[in-house]
């Protein structure tokens, strides 16, 4: 599903990352790990042509994506609350979403029907504009507004962080769900490697822009992630 | 413990993004302000001998007019100036004592743009009055108290300027003043201006603004020792929400879509809401070329066009930086960055389209002057619909919308990059009726900017299509850009 090809990225010189070859399939879940300034949001910006490659490139679904932007109507991302819009109330915002994917109002009322557990009464119907919702809450609003459309590719940058043990365990619930979905790819980034290894078939770390590993999920392999980091 | 705010200060002053652009730019802000301040003194020394000819005695002129000078102030101050509450947050925790803290950002408000700017005016006029043989005391005295109240309205903007609804009242109570006066139902002046005079004869009666002064700060200060708490003064208000489906937009496809956001942006937020505001003060701006018959008569095309270009100008200006907070978001989605372009060049339109409708009321000065408004519009339409979406592409300001305040404002001085684009948007079409002036009629003027206008509207394609080639180009930088907040 995505191919990445020879790919670099520097900032005056300095060389932030540099990916000779990754492929991951149709259907893998795929995460990555790494401390900060591993690399990780630099890959997905790539990878979501936020940025631009210094050397290289990616294929996404066969589609170059620095050079075509077909690749946007089958992948759902959410970075950061900077993909959410603040003055927006969580229902317009997903009904927002859903128009520019296509989905119409039943569609979207129907993904959000599914996720009222994940949302924990904290989301809708609350009459609060997104702006004023606590940073665990705007994350549960960006990564559910990601599924609208039921994408091929799903892009999620550091989902665990910020929410409640509870909400933790219902999201991996979520992701493991689509991962088990042949159709749906999905990648994850993290700091935390256990949630990492229980929600992803594959796990690629990143140190200083280079992949230092790359395994098979097994049960040998948070022991073995464990032991890498810690110096 | 001071020299460390003012550190702080200073880094900010420095580090502000409207400050931080190049030299040439810097040179240029500096000129500016120059130029401003000395057409503030100008004004200042002018008025005396101005007033004087028109034989009005200059100086009971003045105190006459006052009231409305001060109270137009404090809707000014209302509407612009920043409350320096947000900044403080960051100290509370640290070994800063608390009424330390509160001294500071007051003192601070004390420099502000608001208040300094008045010194422009009122010290060169004292200054004539001195040499015109006034007596030295009382105008020290007067100004004394004319600053004291001042700075009763800059304390009374940051007790009130949580209270939205103030500005009605405000604009109402002002509106409603001059109104009576005109039509000599009711003249508040007759009740004033002997105070303000009194200020000038007894020197002692400047103590009754200067002791309210003291007081207020007091009370500003004890109100503020009293909420510097996180969950009080600090919190920040949070509007009740509603959800709006704006169904019947649903017609117009992602069109609609866009619309329906944009509907939201400019409602929900302050900052935006202002340009409409604005939109409408623009409106009025003809008043000043049509009823004053000294002007040039190329200048009636620059009127015609700002009369209908208001809203064109201060939010057209700033696409794409309205979605500059989560254009991360749109560059991922589906979006057709012709559909992105089309919806915000239908809402200038749509914005152009209403105030011709409501300029109608210069039909007053004659079907002439209306005709010049409608050509205005016709040209903003055309041609200046799509510069503004071209230099959107390169202005790549971010706009922080939760921002209490925006235009002027202590932390981003009003931002001058927005007036100078606003420049060869008003040339060409002056050039254009001056043409036709030299060349020919009137008739002949109007008709080449309105056929300049049609022009532009019938290579419109071709335009977006440029439009949307400048967008792409500038995706990488333009997010960078936005990334940076302020």
């Amino acid at each position: 599903m995505i191919q990445v090809n020879q790919l670099s990225k520097k900032y005056n010189g300095t060389t932030v990352l540099n990916i000779e070859n990754l492929e991951i399939p149709k259907g893998q879940s795929f995460g990555l790990v790494g401390n900060n300034g591993a690399g990780k949001t630099t890959f997905f910006s790539l990878l979501l042509d936020l940025i631009q490659p210094t050397t290289g490139y990616i294929n996404n679904n066969d589609i170059q994506v620095n050079t075509s932007e077909n690749w946007k109507s089958f992948t759902g991302s959410f970075l950061d609350e900077s993909f959410l819009i603040g003055y927006l109330t969580p229902e317009e915002y997903f009904y927002f979403i859903g128009d520019l994917r296509n989905q119409n109002k039943a569609d979207v009322d129907a993904l959000l029907a599914e996720h009222e557990e994940f949302f924990n009464g904290e989301i809708l119907k609350n009459k609060k504009y997104l702006r004023d919702l606590s940073k665990g809450n705007q994350k549960k609003v960006g990564i559910i507004a990601t599924l609208i459309g039921n994408p091929e590719v799903v892009i999620l940058d550091e989902p665990f962080a910020n929410l409640d043990p509870t909400t933790v365990s219902r999201l991996k619930k979520i992701i493991k769900d689509l991962a088990d979905n042949p159709n749906v790819t999905v990648l994850v980034s993290s700091h935390d490697l256990q949630h990492t290894v229980e929600v992803c078939d594959r796990i690629v770390a990143l140190n200083k822009g280079e992949i230092v590993k790359d395994i098979q999920t097994s049960k040998e392999t948070l022991q073995e992630l464990e032991t890498f980091f810690a110096v | 413990m001071i020299k460390k705010f003012i550190y702080l200060e200073w880094k900010a002053f420095t580090r502000s993004a409207s400050f931080g652009t190049n030299l040439a730019m810097k040179i240029l802000i500096g000129f500016l302000m120059a130029y401003f301040s000395v057409c503030f003194i100008a004004v200042g020394v002018l008025l005396f001998y101005g007033l004087k000819e028109m034989n009005l005695d200059p100086f009971v002129t003045i105190n006459k007019f006052l009231i409305y000078y001060l109270l137009f102030d404090l809707l000014v101050r209302l509407l612009m100036q920043a409350i320096p509450v947000l900044n403080i947050k960051p100290l509370l925790v640290l070994p800063f004592k608390k009424p330390t803290i509160v001294h500071f950002s007051l003192g601070k408000t004390a420099l502000s743009f608001f208040n300094w700017v008045h010194a422009l005016f009122f010290i060169p006029f004292s200054v004539v009055l001195i040499m015109e043989g006034y007596d030295v005391l009382s105008v020290i005295c007067w100004n004394l108290a004319i600053f004291s109240l001042i700075y009763i309205n800059n304390f009374l903007n940051i007790i009130l300027s949580n209270i939205d609804k103030l500005f009605v009242v405000f604009v109402v109570l002002i509106l409603g003043l001059g109104a009576a006066q005109y039509y000599k139902l009711f003249d508040v002046t007759v009740f004033t201006t002997p105070f303000f005079l009194g200020l000038y004869a007894k020197k002692a009666l400047f103590l009754i603004p200067f002791l309210i002064l003291i007081g207020l700060y007091a009370f500003t200060f004890k109100y503020f020792k009293n909420n510097l708490f996180l969950d009080a003064g600090l919190s920040k208000k949070e509007d009740i929400a509603k959800t709006e489906n704006l169904v019947w937009l649903n017609q117009f496809g992602t069109l609609g879509t866009f619309l329906k956001n944009d509907i939201k942006l400019i409602k929900r937020n302050k900052r935006s809401k202002t340009t409409i505001l604005m939109s409408v003060l623009f409106l009025f701006y003809g008043l000043i070329f049509f009823a004053n018959s000294h002007q040039p008569p190329v200048m009636h095309i620059f009127a015609g066009i700002f009369v209908s270009g208001g809203f064109l100008f201060v939010f057209g200006q700033f696409v794409p930086s309205w979605d500059s907070s989560y254009y991360q978001l749109m560059m991922t989605q589906n979006i057709p960055y012709r559909g992105y372009i089309t919806s915000k060049w239908w809402l200038v339109v749509i914005a152009t389209a209403v105030s011709t409708v409501l300029a109608s009321f210069y039909l007053f000065y004659g079907l002439e002057t209306y005709l010049t408004i409608v050509v205005g519009a016709i040209y903003n339409i055309g041609v200046n619909s799509h510069l503004v979406l071209l230099g959107g592409a390169f202005t790549k300001t971010p706009i922080d919308l939760s921002a209490a305040s925006g235009a002027f404002g202590d932390k981003k001085a009003f931002n001058v990059n927005a007036m100078l684009l606003t420049l060869p948007k008003l040339l060409l079409p002056l050039l254009l009726y001056w043409i036709g002036l030299h060349f020919g009629d009137k008739t002949v003027a109007l008709t080449l900017v309105a056929g300049a206008g049609v022009l532009g509207f019938i290579f419109r394609n071709k335009v977006f299509s440029l439009i949307e080639k400048r967008y792409k180009v500038e995706k990488y930088s333009t997010i960078q850009a936005y990334k940076q907040k302020n």
